[in-house]
């Protein structure tokens, strides 16, 4: 992990000639009397995406970004500054931007705890995924899913690819002492297919990554998402419209784990529950699910998309259980808002860029495996909705309201798969609707790398899963009434 | 707090017009590299914004955050071939390395017969004055004290008012700077600033949130403080109380806010790019009916002061007034240079997508539009992103009020709005007169017949 410091500060400090006196300058601008909390966090960010339709790779873009972030937070107020200039200028100008938050307060020497490295466990490689294939390669393996996808079926109309890689080199001071780097790889490929017959057109769409290099898109996986897209849009040509109100819904496992993130993560979140402004807020000991329910958002789980070794803060990450057999156990902490609950910081501080201040956010968010089997939850149901995939979700955090939209859903009666139906909206309250849940599967599946949420105008890369599970009563938004 | 000091922009002064300059001369120094790396054409963009805002919550400052960004965008051609590349660093060594970044990528991208500039004869020859520009001078202090009066009267509006995310007041001035091999350099700059509140109210220990804005290039536009804090506590103490409605088929009237919805949706249906790829249920109806026969949607880019108003597009090409739907019929897609060449037509100056669309409003006003309705579901609110480009099926969660007799009855949520969006556009009964001006989309409340509504 020391190397990782090391790269960490050739990559951003060196070049700007910044040393360990240049920081300590910052910090004594940045201390005062009334500065609970000072950090500043260095960003160099390389991301290179490439995107084939039509048969080609047509286009394909590199981009650089650096900068600082510099924040100063007194009681609940927080100053901020950032600059995409590294030079010592230009920071001492952040600092005294984001110093100016704590009122009145006249400078004066503090006492800076040392500045020390520290160690953590390592979940993914260092290694610069954009480096890992050649363009002529990164080129190739676009076409593969092309061909991929057409071999599959003739009703392929259109195929669109894209391959991304990012390489985020960062490194955090705090006022505290902390000097934290972390150097994240993250890779995605994204297949999506529009399939014809007659008139009728539906699409399809699957991918997948994670902390890897491209090495990770092995020849059996490319084809798999390619496959997986046509499927979804095949199954789709048959869709009937889907039923309108209130009805039983059998969610599949994995992805379909997005109802997790939206109805009860979000809502768990540090911040709002500091504020009381979550329909959980001061719940925590309360029934909220049924027993068979347990769930949790861990940011430890190797090469994993929302995985972090230290989260933006330089905290290390863990697994935090945030409901455990039905009863609320925690919320998710960044630093400010664990320091103002008087509790400490689950790892959960991440903020989309140098440019926008860290909050809580989820990493990977999924329910522990059951134990009945999902032919067994499928059986037992009479009439309702089997969704297996979905487009996204949000939520209303204050009222709890959330939705989230299948992508490929179908009917069940009496126990039987019967016909797809057209995506639909599904609605709910996050409060009570996991103390609907009546049987949780023993087929936990995490989504293949996929999730993006967005907080605040913030995107952060996440992950969810689940098992399959049974709701008793979800408003399904069909047309069919 | 008087040690703050604002560093956001106080007047248009010389340091601006400077730096706009500059940018100019950066733009000149990418297309001048590209060429030198044997680029046979090459576009680029540069930008710079700042600003800042000021957040306060129950009546104490919680935020301060000041924006300074700049990026740089250039697109190389080699030939047919083509490669982009940005950077936030404008140092010389960046710029080429990112230059060079753009043209390694060309290398390995295929021959694409439709890439390129836009034509020559197609780019902006005037730049129009559109008012875009008008700083505001304000200091942080300034904006804590407006941020701390609008959420004064929200707190105050009402006591079932029990908490509040705050308000923020936010000022804003970004120029950038768009140049290509064919000879184009133009500037486009601009201000904007804006006011939000968001407060939570409670009713028997349900809580609801309702948040309101104002947003303007002129600060002299914007509504007042007291204005934007009284809507917003109103529109959270009008939802407590909210429960579902039975699932039926009902008319929906779209509150003006969120009607502007339905234009982007129809946009992104007649769009170059969802066209050529064969991914929108709008395929092939130019010349068709694609809403109710009254109904026409025009782009207004020159409009003054607008938020969307621009001279030329996102590859200089001049942008024009013009009706996109006439008489329920589809007259013209909203194309860039690319998609026009693969679908064979001419670019309608869209790079970048429409400025200031509006359908044109009818005669009534809000209220009348509720009695109109006589029963049905009034929505304020729409969440999740349920809309399927390529069936044009549609279904979003939404919040509002339950209508009967023509007056508003109770608040809903928790229920779901659905169908396909072309029936959708071809039922829509009415389009009210209080058009929302705010964003780039603009409409008043539309009514549409029937709409399935998912619930109890």
């Amino acid at each position: 992990m020391s190397q990782i410091l090391e790269f960490a500060q050739s990559r951003i400090l060196e070049p700007t000639g910044l040393g360990q006196p240049d920081l300590d300058k910052l910090f004594s601008k940045l201390s005062g009397r009334d500065v609970d909390y000072a950090d500043v966090y260095f960003q160099y960010a390389r991301q290179e995406a490439w995107a084939l339709e039509e048969g080609k790779v047509k286009s394909g873009s590199h981009s650089i970004e650096q900068g600082v972030g510099i924040r100063a937070v007194s009681g609940e107020k927080t100053g901020f500054a950032y600059s995409d200039e590294l030079g010592l200028p230009a920071l001492v100008q952040a600092a005294g931007a984001a110093r100016a938050i704590a009122a009145q307060g006249q400078d004066k020497s503090v006492n800076l705890s040392p500045r020390v490295g520290r160690e953590y466990p390592m979940l993914y490689s260092t290694t610069d995924p954009l480096s890992t294939l050649g363009d002529e390669d990164k080129v190739r393996l676009l076409e593969r899913v092309e061909q991929e996808a057409r071999q599959r079926d003739p009703r392929v109309a259109e195929v669109m690819a894209s391959l991304v890689s990012v390489h985020d080199v960062v490194l955090v001071a705090g006022h505290d002492g902390r000097l934290v780097a972390d150097i994240r790889p993250l890779v995605r490929l994204n297949v999506s297919v529009i399939v014809t017959e007659g008139d009728r057109r539906e699409q399809g769409s699957a991918g997948g990554g994670g902390r890897y290099g491209l090495d990770y898109f092995t020849g059996d996986l490319v084809r798999e998402y390619a496959h997986e897209a046509v499927r979804q849009a095949l199954v789709n040509l048959d869709a009937k419209d889907a039923p309108a109100g209130s009805m039983t819904v059998v969610l599949g496992p994995g992805w379909p784990g997005v109802l997790l993130h939206e109805a009860i993560g979000h809502g768990l979140e540090g911040d709002f529950n500091r504020k009381g402004t979550s329909a959980f807020s001061g719940r925590i000991g309360e029934k909220v699910a049924t027993e068979q329910c347990t769930v949790v958002d861990d940011g430890t789980l190797p090469n994993r998309r929302g995985s972090l070794s230290v989260d933006d803060e330089g905290t290390q990450t863990q697994q935090t259980v945030l409901i455990e057999n039905g009863i609320l156990k925690g919320y998710m902490q960044d630093t400010h808002n664990a320091r103002l609950m008087g509790v400490e910081s689950t790892g959960n501080g991440r903020r989309e860029s140098y440019a926008h201040l860290p909050m809580p956010r989820m990493t990977n968010t999924y329910m522990l495996a059951g134990s009945h089997d999902p032919g067994e939850i499928l059986g037992s149901v009479d009439k309702g909705i089997y969704a297996v995939n979905f487009s996204g979700g949000q939520v209303d955090i204050t009222s709890g309201k959330f939705v989230f939209s299948a992508s490929e859903a179908y009917m069940v009666e009496r126990g039987q798969v019967t016909h797809p139906v057209r995506g639909a909206m599904l609605i709910g309250n996050g409060p009570d609707v996991l103390t609907r849940v009546s049987m949780v599967g023993n087929d936990l599946e995490l989504d293949t790398g996929v999730g993006t949420c967005g907080k605040e105008g913030q995107q952060v890369p996440v992950g969810v899963g689940q098992p399959t599970m049974r709701i008793d009563g979800l408003t399904v938004g069909g047309v069919d009434v | 707090m008087s040690e703050i000091v604002a560093t956001g922009e106080h007047a248009v002064g010389d340091s601006d017009r400077e730096a706009d300059e500059r940018l100019a001369v950066l733009a000149e120094q990418v297309l001048e590299t590209a060429s030198r790396l044997g680029a046979s054409s090459a576009e680029t963009a540069v930008s710079r914004s700042q600003g800042f805002s000021a957040t306060v919550r129950l009546g104490e400052v919680e935020t301060i955050e000041h924006n300074r960004d700049k990026s740089l965008v250039v697109t190389v051609y080699f030939g047919q071939k083509t490669g982009s590349a940005s950077t936030s660093d404008f140092d010389a060594a960046a710029i080429e390395d990112t230059v060079r970044a753009a043209c390694t990528i060309a290398k390995f991208t295929a021959e694409d017969d439709c890439a390129g500039l836009a034509d020559a004869d197609r780019l902006a020859t005037e730049i129009i004055d559109l008012d875009l520009e008008h700083p505001w001078d304000i200091s942080v202090e300034q904006a804590i004290e407006m941020a701390k009066e609008c959420e004064d009267t929200a707190r105050g509006y009402d006591a079932r008012i029990s908490n509040s995310e705050g308000a923020t007041v936010n000022t804003h001035r970004g120029s950038e700077v768009y140049a290509n091999t064919n000879g184009f350099v133009g500037v486009a700059s601009g201000t904007r600033h804006s006011a939000s509140c968001a407060v939570v109210g409670e009713l028997q220990g349900n809580m609801q949130r309702d948040y309101w804005y104002t947003s303007a290039r002129d600060y002299h536009d914007l509504e007042s403080m007291a204005s934007v804090g009284r809507t917003a506590a109103q529109r959270t103490v009008g939802r407590l109380g909210a429960r579902k409605v039975k699932t039926t088929q009902c008319p929906v009237l779209y509150e003006a806010p969120v009607a502007a919805s339905l234009l982007s949706h129809f946009i992104g249906a007649v769009r170059g790019g969802a066209l050529y790829r064969k991914a929108s249920f709008l395929l092939d109806h130019i010349g068709k009916p694609v809403f109710a026969e009254d109904i026409t949607v025009s782009e207004y880019p020159h409009l003054p002061k607008a938020v969307g108003s621009a001279s030329f597009d996102g590859e200089g090409v001049a942008t024009r007034t013009r009706d996109i739907v006439k008489a329920g019929v589809l007259k013209s897609y909203v194309l860039d240079s690319y998609s026009a060449r693969k679908l064979g037509m001419d670019t309608t100056g869209n790079a970048g997508g429409v400025r200031n669309l509006c359908i044109k409003p009818g005669d009534l006003q809000f209220e009348e539009l509720i009695r109109t309705m006589g029963t049905g579901l009034l929505v304020t609110e729409l969440i999740g992103a349920g809309v399927n480009n390529v069936t044009g099926d549609y279904s979003r969660g939404v919040a509002g009020y339950w209508v009967e007799g023509g007056e508003i009855r109770h608040p809903v949520e928790e229920v779901t709005i659905a169908g396909n969006l072309k029936d959708l556009f071809r039922h829509i009964v009415e389009v009210g007169a209080d058009v929302d001006t705010r964003g780039n989309y603009r409409s008043g409340s539309i009514l549409i017949d029937r709409v399935t509504v998912a619930g109890e």
